[in-house]
């Protein structure tokens, strides 16, 4: 990862590279990946949220090309759409041109769950603290990435906000660092914290209503090579006015809960199972239930530093 | 669309060697044109297979090893459907015709290694259809075109009936009578194949799977392809390559191909095979066949645009080897496989069926 900064290109270098045949080539994590584009929001977002993130060299090899288009024929100048390409392929249905930077990011979520097919892959924000991992897993709605973020924003370091990547073979989290997807009322909650939050391009009326993301420390971004040891998982449930009731998990349990967030584990089979088993194994498990930021956050960080 | 890396995965699952020079862009034109083309388990074990003589990138080998992971888990789980198959179809007391992907890999040839299969396809005689199907369902299967508009497409005309859903596992089989639509005119007998078919052993399995004969299955390979829509065309022309190289040291093939596939009917998407194979990944075909191949397809007055059509679905998908023009050769392929498969007084009235009427039918 040598390479300078997204942050050292003039915003013409960008829009020029994101127009180019090869795109803007990144290091997200483990993963080159080359983004195309003509939609300036896409520029705007990347500017905004990826500054920190390096440039992949010339001669590196791209894992991912992925591209938001604007549509074909008359699209490309009469309201754009957001079209999402993966080697040429559309998985989705397009968006609203104003759409463009979350379709990116839906789009990226998406070629990582079905191509990294080296991880066990949870739907859940994963961070770290003192070398060890805390999971978040739930499903939407819960709070897990407003939880995230405020735990981002006291100095823990972000893996993800939304895909824990378990080593098949050593058990290990990698991190794949990138902004946090923020929805609706978290993400005025989010902007008013301390910890200078930087949030980009919001997009209105999505199917998960108003959308905008959180960049991601700079020291997380940084330190995307190194892999992480799992030892808590929490499955966090926001709920208004609620007192904070934060309880062991069992085993058994935690090992369902995480099934039924996962996203590849029926496929992996008899790996997938042995991985699952690996990562229960290697962690203690709580539910949390609680009513705001300032209750959680305090009992997490103490849960987090007793001894390992 | 590059002119300079356009053919890089029919070159390299052909020739690995000429990787050998490759930099990042090509090997980037590879992975993706693999990738968009279902070839990338396949294309894994061709540079596996050559060893020292190729160096693959430590980034490239990751995509190739996930590719591996993903077919062995595809393997998997074909065994485990045949054995909850095989369970179900025993009472029958026939042999079920294993076709396609499920028997390459289950009859250990080259074409099965690492591939992805998507159905599972079955053949048994016409006779036992409605039991085996009956059986299906008993164990867990269920039908997916539930419009009646579709079962009668199926069951009047087609070679197979609708596909059947597991309502657990999700797994799809097609269960075939033939190999051909009745209604393309085409008639081989199925009374032969099945006769002609060949034992094979799946773990914990009875002894009820049969594999075509070579000669049979290299012809219903074509027949997929060429009588098909071509819209994994190289995939299914490198199951191509790989029967007629594995099959040509069988004794008596190459004397029975063409023969054979006259005898049933199925003569011009095999001369399609034949040549194509040769034209893109170079198979060794004998010279006398290959003659005899370019003299009969040279009598078809439409073949040369044939040829230039079927060109087009050759290439990947992928923008390093797409364009305009390939893309739109691909949509009259699209129309000419329906042409291909019921006359036109067939035809016309099933397409208007499918523009106007069915979604209306299917809210309803």
């Amino acid at each position: 990862m040598s390479g300078a900064p997204l942050s050292s290109l003039s915003r013409s270098d960008l829009q020029d590279r994101l127009r180019a045949p090869d795109g803007l080539r990144l290091h997200i994590g483990r993963f080159v990946t080359g983004i195309r584009s003509r939609h300036a929001q896409v520029a705007d977002g990347l500017a905004t949220l990826y500054a920190d993130y390096r440039l992949a060299d010339d001669d590196t090899f791209c894992d991912y090309a992925v591209e938001v288009g604007r549509g074909d024929g008359l699209r490309t100048f009469v309201r754009p759409q957001s079209v999402f390409r993966f080697e040429g392929m559309q998985p989705f249905k397009p968006l609203p041109g104003d759409q463009a930077f979350a379709m990116l990011e839906w789009g990226l979520n998406w070629v990582f769950t079905n191509h990294a097919q080296h991880y066990l892959i949870i739907h859940a924000a994963v961070l770290e603290r003192d070398g060890q991992g805390l999971i978040l897993a739930a499903p939407p709605g819960s709070g897990k990435s407003t939880l995230c973020a405020g735990l981002a924003l006291r100095g823990w370091r972000l893996l993800s906000d939304e895909l824990a990547m378990v080593g098949l073979e050593d058990g290990l989290l990698l991190p794949l660092p990138r902004p946090v997807s923020l929805k609706n009322r978290s993400i005025d909650i989010v902007r008013g914290l301390p910890g200078d939050p930087v949030i980009g391009p919001m997009a209105h009326d999505t199917a998960k209503g108003t959308v905008a993301h959180l960049k991601p420390p700079r020291s997380s971004v940084e330190e995307a090579l190194s892999r992480v040891q799992p030892r808590w998982v929490v499955l966090p449930k926001f709920e208004t006015g609620s007192e904070c009731a934060v309880q062991p998990m069992g085993r058994a349990r935690m090992f369902m809960s995480l099934v039924s967030n996962a996203f590849n584990y029926p496929r992996l089979g008899v790996t997938g199972f042995q991985a699952m088993g690996r990562l229960v194994e290697a962690c203690d498990g709580y539910t949390a239930r609680y009513g705001s930021l300032d209750q959680i956050v305090p009992v997490l960080e103490s849960i987090c530093s007793r001894p390992a | 669309m590059n002119r300079r890396t356009d053919r890089h995965l029919a070159n390299a699952l052909a020739h690995p060697d000429i990787t050998a020079g490759f930099g990042a862009r090509d090997w980037e034109a590879l992975i993706g044109q693999a990738r968009t083309s279902d070839l990338l388990g396949q294309l894994a074990e061709v540079l596996r297979d050559a060893g020292d003589r190729v160096t693959v990138p430590e980034p490239v080998l990751f995509h190739l090893d996930a590719a591996l992971r993903i077919a062995a888990l595809h393997r998997q789980s074909l065994l485990l459907e045949l054995a909850v198959i095989a369970s179900a179809l025993s009472a029958l007391g026939e042999p079920v015709v294993l076709l396609k992907g499920g028997a390459y890999a289950v009859a250990g040839l080259r074409a099965g290694r690492s591939r992805l299969f998507g159905d599972i396809d079955l053949m048994v005689a016409k006779a036992s259809l409605d039991p085996a199907e009956g059986a299906l369902f008993r164990h867990g299967w269920r039908p997916t075109h539930l419009n009646a508009y579709d079962q009668r497409y199926y069951r009047q005309w087609m070679h197979e009936l609708p596909p059947i859903e597991h309502f657990t596992r999700g797994t799809v089989i097609d269960l075939h009578h033939t190999i051909v639509p009745p209604t393309s005119g085409h008639i081989p007998d199925p009374a032969r194949l099945i006769a002609d078919a060949r034992p094979v052993q799946v773990p914990h399995c009875p002894d009820i799977f049969r594999v075509l004969s070579p000669v049979d299955m290299v012809m219903h390979s074509a027949c997929h392809l060429f009588y098909g829509e071509l819209q994994k065309g190289l995939r299914d022309l490198y199951d191509l390559h790989c029967l007629i190289g594995e099959f040509s040291s069988e004794e008596s093939f190459w004397e029975r191909l063409l023969p054979q596939a006259q005898a049933h009917q199925l003569e011009y998407p095999v001369l399609l095979a034949l040549r194509f194979a040769q034209r893109v990944f170079g198979t060794a075909v004998p010279e006398a066949i290959a003659e005899e191949c370019d003299r009969r397809l040279g009598r078809r007055w439409t073949g040369a645009l044939t040829d230039h059509l079927i060109d087009a679905s050759m290439y990947a998908l992928h923008p390093s080897s797409d364009s305009t023009w390939r893309r739109a050769r691909r949509h009259i392929l699209y129309a000419r496989s329906h042409w291909l498969r019921m006359p036109l007084h067939l035809l016309i009235p099933h397409l208007a069926y499918k523009a106007f009427i069915h979604d209306e039918a299917r809210v309803g």
